[in-house]
């Protein structure tokens, strides 16, 4: 898999830019994503690439576009050092995957081969050999991106939104929302 | 263990004697807001759900405020699927052209934010209504979908961080400065996740106005709301507003916080952040050699009357300098009204300043306002990322609206 790697601070202002945001198909959003700090991404990205960034990603404005444009350009992951919060639930509300892991994003360089199993949270930096676990995220979260996001979960769960186990597993609560 | 005001809403809200940080809940919510940027995902994805109907038409927000009036095509498209959504099912609080303003002006003003509430907004500065003692952050378009079909949300319950705010606030001084400050102290991520929970004697200075800007920006350190606690200052706006009963929530003795920051607040300087974080605070006094081109006075961050009478005060008399483009935009209807009333809006064009009616307009690079290369604005918005209001080569400095106002004279980065 291609990655891209970006620092710190990646907001969703330049994720997909508001000029663009007259329109939410997923052709334009892809059009232009990452379009004001990397104005080769869309050119370059395929799919299945990783992108790879820092801590605070998708930080700023709330725009579900910022989520949906790199899903359009069929990135299979988003690793970061950390996520803004409400990046991080549109990331999980859409079933776009993401990562937290600030060890394999210290341990991956621009140009390395990498692979991620969302499923088990493991990254692989196959050009280094190193091998990084991201932090799990609670069952109740898991349930949702493994339904395809929240309305299609809603729907499955029979049209409520129903409850996380009180004092359970979901209590731990890995990632932030 | 005692629980912080935010613990207190979501736990009386999710039917919960007591929560802690870190659990994750799903609770009824009082109130569903979206704009014409965010709400026709949020529309398409409820039918691409097959859902057609909504939990509560009173207990739903549709403001067009971004894009709008209409700046082209495909915009006008966007605000006519919101149209016909608001009147296909009837919503209540749907604000258009001519009623609107921006949205986090407008939802207080029109008393739908109340203390103890829960409210979701697909717009992340729905943390503004913390001043009033509500619960309420941002989130995005398919939490709104779903909000708007069950009337429910999901969250994880937050730890936080005491602002203890102590000293009293003086103008010209306001509460930007409050709130950069802040920003400035924890970074745009030191509060990731938390709420921020203000309180102490200094509280008491603040306006509702300087609140609301306060409460506006906890976003841009990461938070997840920013709660302030409900005075004689909350009543009085509150009064006349939101006729419904209300609770107001205060921290348990024992509330345990990550940490507590004390900022005095007789010791503040007028600030501005520098491009391109709202972190880099620096003194306006620091920057007179920063040259500007435009300055934007608006916005749901400083957009309210008494934004518009601190820069009144200032413009009064004197002239924009020759080549800068001063626009002022009230946010509100209700602030247009007053402020034209006042005869604010008359010393803004006298001054030689455009006054625009509401919209967030030029704030996020929409309309209104957009920077050409290297053009340097001195804006009273929130965010100052690269290419924000326009090209990228572009430099957004934020700060109140008397710097803003003294830097449009000046002509360059001014203290007033």
């Amino acid at each position: 898999m291609g990655i891209f790697v970006y620092g710190d601070n990646v907001d969703t202002d330049v994720i997909i830019p508001a000029r663009y945001l007259a329109r939410s198909d997923p052709e334009s959003l892809a059009a232009h994503c990452m379009e004001d700090i990397d104005a080769d991404f869309a050119g370059k990205v395929a799919p299945g690439d990783i992108v790879v960034a820092g801590q605070n990603f998708g930080c700023g404005s709330s725009r579900e576009h910022a989520p949906l444009a790199l899903r359009a350009c069929r990135v299979s992951c988003v690793i970061a050092g950390s996520f803004a919060r409400i990046f991080y639930r549109n990331a999980i509300n859409i079933g776009l995957p993401i990562l937290e892991c600030p060890e394999a994003v210290a341990g991956i360089s621009p140009g390395d081969e990498v692979t991620a199993d969302i499923a088990t949270g493991r990254i692989e930096n196959r050009t280094t050999g190193r091998v990084f676990a991201a932090r799990p995220l609670p069952p109740f979260v898991r349930g949702i991106i493994d339904a395809g996001g929240l309305l299609p979960w809603i729907a499955r769960t029979g049209g409520g939104l129903g409850t996380p186990s009180p004092g359970g597993a979901d209590a731990a609560g890995g990632g932030a929302i | 263990m005692g629980m912080t005001a935010t613990q207190k809403i979501l736990a009386a809200h999710a039917g919960r004697g007591a929560v802690t940080a870190g659990e994750l809940l799903t609770m009824p919510v009082d109130l569903v807001l979206g704009n014409d940027i965010t709400a026709p995902v949020a529309i398409r994805e409820m039918a691409r759900a097959g859902c057609d109907s909504v939990f509560d038409r009173g207990k739903i927000a549709l403001v067009l405020d971004h894009f709008t009036p209409n700046k082209d095509i495909a915009a006008a498209r966007q605000c006519s699927a919101v149209r016909a959504f608001a009147r296909r099912h009837a919503i209540e609080h749907f604000y258009d052209v001519g009623a609107m303003g921006v949205e986090h002006t407008l939802l207080p003003e029109k008393g739908l934010a109340a203390p103890g509430e829960v409210i979701i907004g697909a717009d992340s500065h729905t943390c503004t209504y913390g001043a009033l003692g509500a619960f309420s952050t941002g989130v995005g378009s398919t939490d709104m979908a779903a909000g708007m079909a069950t009337g429910r949300a999901w969250f994880k319950v937050p730890a936080a961080i005491r602002i203890e705010l102590a000293g009293a606030l003086v103008r010209p001084l306001c509460g930007k400065d409050v709130v950069l400050y802040l920003i400035g102290l924890l970074g745009v991520d030191g509060a990731r996740y938390l709420s921020l929970e203000f309180g102490g004697p200094g509280v008491a200075s603040l306006s509702m106005d300087d609140r609301f800007t306060v409460a506006n920006m906890a976003i841009e350190c990461g938070a997840k709301n920013g709660l302030f606690p409900v005075d004689d200052t909350t009543r009085a706006y509150l009064a006349g507003r939101a006729a419904r009963r209300w609770t107001a929530y205060t921290a348990d003795e024992d509330a345990v916080y990550e940490r507590t920051v004390t900022i005095d607040l007789g010791a503040l300087t007028p600030l501005v952040a520098c491009p391109h974080l709202p972190s880099r605070v620096r003194p306006a006094s620091e920057l007179s050699h920063v040259s500007v081109s435009q300055v934007v006075i608006g916005s749901c961050t400083n957009g309210r009357l008494e934004d518009m009478r601190a820069a009144a005060e200032i413009l009064r008399g004197r002239r924009v300098c020759d080549g800068v483009r001063c626009l002022v935009i009230p946010a509100s209807q209700e602030v247009y009204l007053r402020s034209l009333r006042e005869g604010l809006l008359e010393v803004f064009v006298e001054a030689g300043a455009a006054v625009s009616t509401p919209t967030c307009g030029p704030c996020l690079g929409g309309h209104m306002g957009i920077l050409d290369e290297g053009e340097v604005c001195v804006s009273t918005t929130n965010r100052n990322f690269v290419g924000r209001m326009g090209h990228v080569t572009s430099e957004i400095y934020l700060a109140g609206p008397s710097v803003a106002a003294a830097s449009a004279v000046a002509g360059h980065i001014a203290a007033p």
